[in-house]
């Protein structure tokens, strides 16, 4: 185990200083492929390994549980796909030749941070490292250095950065609880922080926790505090909004869900489920309303990606193993289906010069192939049979109507439809409505770089569509019922 | 706890150091010239550094002044050079665009003081400890968080938003040395680094946005909507 979590370490760390060192856009590529499918590897080995229960190492500074290991295996599937399809992406920047070494490393160095996150077992420690990510993946989102990606990252970095300063509080208020009991000095743990949640103050542990759920949230999207996710998610490039969106928001989504587990240990699991599926059908109500008027195609998936976590949060906030086992496999097809729907969105972008989805029009006529496998992703994306989306979704609503807020199940019910009409409606008229504009006839050939990772996402999100692997649902049991 | 069991000459030296950092927020606050909004974020911190100190000697934490030098360092000084280099090559002097005038946002920051009072106090009973310096430390803390966060908003000078950042971060410092002193050492000194390396960036974002957006003032970033 300790080995395997090693090279999940170290080959990106070394791979970053290759790329660094060699200097040269081509090998630069490559490199950063081959340390992709290497943590990959060692990801899937790690999740086969290790036995499903809490397993601490290295001096309690390491700790593995299941839904840990899950969300470094969603981040490393999207890293994989991302460092495919950035081959064939980026080399189209052809003005920032030059500077490519410099994004493979940073998108190395990105998916680094995203592998570290999970393991820690100081949730201290765990809130630096997603600060580290924040700063890493800002770099990237500004890459193409112009007015809106600069605009972009600024916005990305100061919203998020309050927004985890007030997590900080939270955690320092966490501490303080502990501290009436085990004395001055202890060492911070999850498990410690869960062995005195009975006997803290409530009022304490409910401030602390919802000063987390407001920081944290902010990483992860929930609104209101998700303004910074559409400007930053459109404006960086493709295979950046898809480690984004697949990866990024999942593990912040992994701290609020120890900490709710904190929460419920102390006796207060009530208060802090409603107050996450309150922002979780808050993100929905936001992501609905702008999905239905949106014009921009990048800035539509990450509206897509709002409501996508909410639904996680309410898979969360229900409770039960059946909404966490809906809201770990919702992780997994969403991380899968936002990359297939950032990679199309990308590819349709370059070929129509533009990012406005009223430019791209009769797709299909120029790209029957790669056209369909987008409106497959895009049916899918709105969580209708028979792809992936839709098991898990009915997972949670399932598990909303056994939970104490059922009224939540209503709302979701609602918005769902809501979010598929608007959803497909803008997918209706870039295929089927008036011809392009003359400037903006597509011309470029899609390179099977930039095609192949579409159908490496839509092949895995049909089968999981048509058949929920029993050994998945018993991993999903397993991380159910031990602590996370 | 150990801040109940010790001398009340101590107790007061704490309250004292906390106050003063709280009304240096008022001055931030009520101040538009960047100069002095950037000297008063320093003598915070040096505020904040001397009562790690205090707390180090009065409650036997021989790290802590491990921490006061590194915050009189980090946060005293090397930060509010960086900004005022930055602030210098921007040729920025002012915040021109704010929403308050000075004196309405005095009022606002008292008010935000008082909410952050309630909510301390109720903590404080929650904990049997009402009237202690546990609730003066709470108020600060949350007070000098909310008037961060009120000076973000009020203001749209990208160098403002970095000071109310840094004015929040500071309150949990404040707070976080009086209520949690033995927090671990290692937790604290990466946090600071961790600024460091936010405000680095910062910088560096801020020359992007002047040099591809040509401003600095969120108020004419608004090319994104919607």
């Amino acid at each position: 185990m300790g080995a395997l979590i090693l090279c999940l370490w170290l080959v990106p760390a070394l791979t970053i200083g290759l790329i660094l060192l060699v200097g040269r856009p081509r090998v630069a590529e490559f490199l950063n492929l081959t340390a992709a499918i290497v943590s990959l590897v060692a990801s899937l080995a790690l999740i086969l390994t290790t036995p499903h229960r809490r397993v601490v190492l290295a001096d309690h500074f390491l700790l593995l549980t299941p839904l840990g290991l899950w969300i470094v295996l969603c981040v490393a599937i999207v890293y994989a796909l991302a460092s495919l399809y950035a081959i064939g992406y980026m080399r189209l920047l052809t003005d920032e030749a030059r500077r490519l070494p410099g994004f493979y490393a940073l998108l190395c160095g990105f998916a680094l941070t995203m592998f570290v996150a999970p393991f820690m077992n100081n949730p201290g420690i765990y809130w630096i490292v997603i600060d580290l990510t924040t700063i890493v993946s800002a770099f990237l989102v500004g890459f193409e250095r112009e007015a809106e990606s600069a605009e972009a990252a600024w916005k990305y970095i100061i919203i998020v950065s309050a927004g985890l300063s007030l997590a900080l509080l939270g955690i320092v208020f966490f501490y303080w609880a502990g501290t009436l009991r085990l004395g001055p000095v202890y060492a911070m743990t999850w498990g410690h922080l869960r062995s005195i949640a009975p006997a803290s103050p409530k009022a304490l542990l409910l401030l602390a926790f919802l000063l987390i759920l407001v920081g944290l949230g902010t990483k992860v999207g929930l609104a209101p505090m998700h303004t910074w996710l559409p400007d930053a998610h459109s404006e960086g490039p493709a295979p950046v909004s898809a480690m984004l969106s697949g990866a990024l928001l999942n593990t912040a989504m992994l701290g609020i869900v120890r900490f709710l587990s904190i929460l419920t240990a102390g006796g207060l699991g009530f208060a802090g489920q409603t107050a996450l599926v309150v922002l979780g059908a808050l993100s929905l109500v936001i992501s609905a309303l702008f999905i239905v008027r949106q014009t921009g195609a990048k800035r539509l998936m990450a509206y897509s990606s709002v409501e996508h976590m909410g639904i996680a949060a309410l898979g969360f906030g229900f409770g039960g193993i059946l909404g966490i086992a809906g809201a770990m496999y919702h992780m997994l097809n969403h991380a899968l289906n936002k990359s297939l729907m950032f990679f199309g969105a990308g590819n349709m972008m370059r070929a129509y010069r533009s990012k406005d989805m009223r430019m791209m029009r009769r797709v299909l006529a120029f790209y029957p192939v790669t056209g369909i496998v987008w409106l497959l992703g895009a049916v899918a994306i709105t969580g209708a049979p028979p792809f992936g989306l839709f098991q898990s979704e009915i997972a949670i609503l399932r598990a909303g109507m056994a939970s104490p807020n059922v009224w939540a199940v209503a709302v979701m019910a609602l918005l769902l439809i809501v979010i598929f009409i608007g959803f497909l409606h803008h997918f209706r008229q870039m295929y089927f409505g008036a011809a392009p504009t003359d400037d903006h006839l597509p011309q470029m050939r899609l390179s099977p770089w930039m095609t192949v990772p579409m159908w490496l996402t839509l092949i895995p999100l049909t089968v999981l569509g048509l058949w929920w692997p029993p050994f998945l649902w018993h991993f999903f049991v397993q991380a159910a019922q031990v602590t996370r | 706890m150990f801040i109940l069991h010790i001398n009340p000459l101590a107790t007061s030296l704490f309250s004292m150091l906390a106050i003063i950092s709280l009304i240096l927020s008022f001055v931030m606050l009520g101040s538009h010239w960047l100069k002095n909004h950037i000297y008063a974020f320093a003598l915070e911190s040096w505020t904040i550094a001397c009562l790690s100190a205090a707390v180090g000697y009065f409650g036997h934490y021989p790290e802590l002044y491990v921490i006061a030098i590194l915050t009189a360092l980090f946060r005293g000084s090397l930060l509010p050079y960086l900004i005022l280099r930055l602030a210098d090559k921007l040729h920025l002097e002012r915040e021109f665009t704010s929403v308050l005038k000075p004196a309405s946002s005095l009022v606002l920051g008292t008010v935000l003081v008082i909410i952050a009072f309630v909510v301390a106090r109720k903590i404080g009973h929650g904990l049997h400890t009402a009237d202690t310096i546990i609730v003066l430390a709470l108020t600060c803390m949350l007070s000098l968080k909310l008037i961060g966060f009120l000076m973000m908003i009020l203001r749209s000078e990208a160098i403002s938003h970095i000071l109310g950042l840094l004015v929040i971060e500071n309150g949990i410092f404040l707070g976080s040395q009086i209520l949690v002193p033995g927090m671990p050492l290692l937790l604290e000194l990466v946090i600071l680094f961790d600024l460091l390396i936010i405000v680095l960036t910062f910088g560096m974002l801020m020359r992007y946005l002047q040099m591809h957006a040509g401003t600095t003032s969120s108020r004419y970033l608004q090319k994104l909507v919607g």
